[in-house]
């Protein structure tokens, strides 16, 4: 059913390395789906990929209007693609809100193709357009490609009887889309059409439609003769290690990480849950299994969600929970009793635009300063960031690793663009992951004191109930080395002080930082949590053009690697790039006391773009 | 974690701590400690199969005062803490124990689902009507009226009724003990164990300090057989110091009745059924001095727990044995091999 390009029509193949393609439509027409499918197909083929969902808080905001918008781009190349570019090269429409949303988001001169058919006098007007932008001289900068894409899906489908509702052929537009789109950058249709199969299983009239759609799609390109150029991706691959390969977002990276981690520590899973965007998928993967080891509760609200986590922590439990900013808040207390009780915890924070509320489905990192710090009393404990989607997976893992070993709660912070975003990602066999040992009683004591703890890392024993003889008491009072309680103020202030010893001793789990860029150059970007991409993409760029920049990247916010000091001590200027108000650059001016770190923030729900890193690096640079 | 099991523990005294409880002397916390001792030595149950989950306020020092496991969380929510626990450790016998400030205003949400979720949990709710450890303030169970050092001029809101709320949350055991009656409450607190889901104990204690003789018209010996009702499975709902007063429909309400005026027998009493959902509620709508106050087992009935439910559904989704479960869970329905670097 696949088809090559038609050597009959003459159509240029233009060689390319990396490409960037947006499609958007209203949050009913699938484009999420559409946009997915384009990337696993990139991805098979042998690809390196990075994705940015853009949809709307409401699940169907009022058809055709701007706020229903729903777009997905995709960088897809044979290099090293590190990051989505900020521009598209293609820009996909389906309708007149799609089209008004999305045209600041491609290039000039770059590809436009629209669905003719939704440019109605009612859907341009819901746009905000007086008058029809594919009449006038308003896409001028673009090259522009009207479809009829409603009309030929309904003919395409129509003959063959297999949905019988105009509503139903309608909603197989976005694989006409694809279809489109696949033959324009030569997309493998086999991977969709085996994944149509798969997933309509039980409704073969619904796969049948779809792939008809999808092929028509392909058709239209090919036979009609209205787009002139294909692109073709050549040039070496990225050169994969040998393995088991799929795409991952960073959700399910974060659940398949929890699963591994238990599994490699031999311990139960218990993950404690409540929905909140965009945060859910977490808890909904760890709700597919039904495993004998693996529990998922879906709690009365976020507090329960990590109470419940709390006390399969004290039984013995690898125990988790996962939420965003709102959520992460209203968890404080609880987390603070793990820190007090000192019982391991896995928090997994997927943080969104806030204060409050906020911007449910965009992205921020502003929940740093709260992980830190946000708890009553001098309350110390581990967080971590993941950097990519993949990451998430490692990033858990380790978190787990570090809660188990040195009894403490530990912070993940994840975002909205990795939790939706995708990657490829090698699969690990449960011998790649690090050993995860747990904190045991010492050996040769004659008496059990629950508090008594390793000469090493500080960590309390994990005695678990059931455990013949150990019975003990702990809870959020301060305590002596018996568990019990003690308001002895100099005892306190020797707790306080172990508590923090503790959690500064993981730096020994931290390895040495890795710098990208000019190692001896006059400035240092430091970035943390999914900033990693686009950082170390320009910093490369503009490295290679000869400038002195350089960058590194923390995936541990607390405690702060042991080299950081130094590293920052030999660069004469320092820029730390964030989507928040500067929440790190507190931390490292509080820390380091240098007032040449400097800080450079976007708060717009979105990544930082490649031109706004490449301006303040030359803009750092002019100044020195 | 090595999980030996020792030998049982014969007397109550092996289960109390090392440290004298810090409560007021004359604490209605006192005899509930010895009630609920008394339970774990007639059960023989093995010291460190027991872990005791408590919340914030006067009562949930509790654990501190066992020789068992025990867990002092945070305000309102050790059900969720016991919640976590028992789904992964259901080998354990665990016991929540909270207050009325604790487990009716600030974990009035875990209150509920914990209930209606049925697992195989203690539940003993200490309810004295006032918030002690702050030191006097008027709790969601204070009578309307109750003059608090934030109530200075009475309290204008209506009391939880504790059982009430078991009850429509789905409760599969409920009842009700005084501190003063150390018999009841050992066997009550021994059915509460045995029972295999939710078991909620309401248990009326004094507060010496900031509300004292709050229930003295039920709790005094004296008083007691008149203004309360012991309710017996199976018999008829009769009560008074001669035995001579009873409980009747009248339409749907019921009334107190005397036996013998007006040629009112025991036939034409309620007869007490732990399995009649109305009843239970209906009788948990009775209070002093309209009626006399119901104690004992109100609701008794076999549903399945949530353990039992989670076991079911993982009896059905588990892997098959010698699946690689995980090696395909990471792998996902689309994966693909690259076969050369």
């Amino acid at each position: 059913m696949n088809a090559l390009p038609a050597e009959s029509i003459d159509v240029i193949r233009q060689p390319i390395n990396k490409a960037t393609i947006r499609l958007a439509g209203d949050s009913g027409d699938g484009m999420q789906l559409a946009g997915e499918r384009f990337t696993a197909a990139s991805a098979i083929m042998g690809n390196e990929v990075a994705t940015l969902s853009n949809f709307p808080a409401e699940i169907r905001a009022p058809l055709g209007t701007l706020a229903g918008v729903s777009g997905f781009q995709v960088t897809f190349g044979v290099g090293r693609v590190h990051t989505i570019a900020d521009e598209a090269d293609t820009l996909l429409a389906m309708n007149p809100a799609a089209l008004r949303k999305n045209i600041p988001c491609l290039k000039k001169g770059g590809i436009l193709i629209v669905d003719e058919d939704t440019f109605t006098a009612d859907d341009l007007s819901k746009a905000g357009y007086a008058e029809n932008p594919l009449n006038t001289a308003a896409l001028k900068d673009y090259q522009l490609f009207p479809v009829p894409m409603t009309k030929i899906t309904r003919e395409s489908l129509k003959k063959t009887e297999l949905l019988k509702k105009e509503k139903e052929i309608d909603r197989c537009r976005n694989f006409f889309a694809l279809g489109l789109a696949c033959w324009l950058y030569q997309r493998d249709l086999k991977t969709t059409l085996q994944w149509l199969d798969r997933k309509f299983s039980r409704h073969p009239e619904v796969a049948g439609a779809n792939k008809i759609a999808l092929q028509s799609g392909w058709n239209y390109g090919e036979s009609t003769g209205v787009f002139p150029v294909i692109f073709v991706l050549e040039g070496a691959a990225a050169g994969r290690e040998p393995g088991f390969y799929r795409r991952v977002t960073g959700n399910e990276a974060a659940a398949l990480g929890l699963v591994s981690a238990a599994a490699k520590a031999g311990l139960p899973l218990y993950f404690g849950g409540y929905p909140i965007t965009p945060a859910s998928e977490i808890m909904q993967e760890l709700s597919k299994l039904a495993w004998p080891d693996v529990f998922t509760f879906q709690a009365e609200d976020e507090i329960a969600a990590v109470g419940a986590a709390v006390g399969a922590a004290y039984g013995g439990a690898l125990a988790a929970t996962a939420t965003s900013g709102p959520g992460f808040v209203l968890k404080t207390e609880f987390i603070n009793l793990a820190v007090m009780v000192e019982l391991p915890l896995v928090v997994i924070d997927v943080q969104r635009a806030g204060p409050s509320t906020g911007l449910p489905t965009k992205t921020e990192q502003s929940d740093l300063l709260a992980a830190l710090w946000g708890r009553s009393g001098d309350s110390p404990l581990v967080v971590m960031a993941a950097q990519s989607p993949k990451d998430c997976f490692d990033v858990v893992v380790e978190a787990a690793r570090v809660a188990v070993k040195y009894m403490t709660p530990v912070v993940v912070l994840s975002d909205n663009y990795l939790s939706t975003g995708t990657e490829i990602w090698r699969i690990p066999e449960l011998d790649d992951l690090p050993e995860i040992t747990i904190s045991r009683e010492l050996k040769g004591k004659d008496k059990f004191l629950p508090y008594e703890r390793n000469p090493e890392t500080l960590a309390r024993p994990w005695v678990v109930p059931g455990t013949a003889g150990k019975g003990h008491r702990v809870g959020g009072l301060e305590k002596d080395l018996t568990g019990m309680i003690s308001d002895d103020p100099k005892n306190h202030q020797k707790m306080t002080r172990l508590r923090a010893e503790k959690i500064n001793n993981v730096t020994k789990e931290i390895g040495p930082l890795t710098v990208h860029g000019d190692p001896a150059g006059k400035l240092l970007l430091i970035g943390w949590g999914s900033t990693y991409g686009i950082i170390r993409q320009v910093v490369e760029k503009l490295h290679k053009t000869g400038m002195p920049v350089a960058c590194t990247h923390l995936r541990y916010l607390h405690p702060l690697p042991e080299d950081l000091g130094d590293l920052i001590r030999r660069f004469p200027d320092v820029l730390v790039p964030e989507n928040n108000m500067g929440q790190l650059w507190l931390k490292l001016r509080a820390e380091f006391a240098k007032e040449y770190i400097r800080n450079l923030n976007v708060v717009e729900g979105r990544p930082f773009t490649e031109r706004e890193i490449e301006d303040a690096i030359i803009d750092r640079l002019k100044e020195k | 974690m090595e999980q030996n099991t020792a030998q049982p523990p014969c007397s109550r005294k092996d289960y109390l701590g090392a440290i004298d409880p810090k409560w007021c002397p004359g604490c209605g916390a006192f005899p509930v400690l010895s009630g609920v001792t008394a339970a774990f030595a007639a059960l023989e149950i093995p010291k460190e199969k027991i872990a005791v989950v408590s919340g914030i306020g006067c009562s949930s020092r509790f654990p501190y005062y066992l020789d068992t496991f025990g867990l002092h969380t945070i305000h309102g929510r050790p059900a969720t803490v016991a919640m976590g626990l028992k789904t992964t450790r259901p080998d354990l016998s665990v016991w929540v124990v909270s207050g009325d400030g604790d487990s009716l205003s600030i974990g009035g949400n875990h209150f509920l689902h914990t209930m209606r979720r049925n697992p195989d949990i203690n539940y003993l709710l200490f309810n004295n009507q006032i918030y002690g450890l702050t030191k006097g303030q008027a709790s969601p169970t204070s009578a309307a009226g109750t003059i608090s050092k934030t109530s200075v001029y009475g309290s204008i809101d209506m009391p939880v009724q504790p059982l009430s709320l078991a009850l429509t949350a789905g409760a599969t055991f409920a009842a009700r003990v005084l501190d003063s009656d150390l018999t009841t409450m050992k066997e009550v607190f021994k059915q509460a164990e045995r029972h295999r889901g939710i078991s909620f104990v309401e248990i009326l204690f004094n507060c010496v300090t900031f509300a004292d003789g709050a229930l003295e018209a039920v709790a005094d010996k004296k008083k007691r057989s008149d203004n309360t009702v012991m309710l017996k499975a199976g018999e008829p709902i009769i009560f008074g110091r001669e035995s001579d007063k009873g409980i009747r429909m009248k339409g749907t309400t019921p009334e107190v009745v005397t036996l013998g005026q007006n040629g009112i027998s025991a036939a034409d009493l309620l007869v007490h059924d732990p399995a009649d959902f109305n009843l239970a509620f209906l009788l948990s709508r009775l209070h002093y001095p309209a009626a006399p106050l119901p104690l004992g087992i109100f609701r008794q009935v076999a549903q399945p727990t949530y353990n039992e439910r989670l076991i079911e559904q993982k009896r059905r989704g588990a892997p098959k044995p010698g699946e690689d479960a995980l090696g395909k869970l990471l792998r996902g329905p689309d994966f693909w091999e690259e076969k050369t670097g």
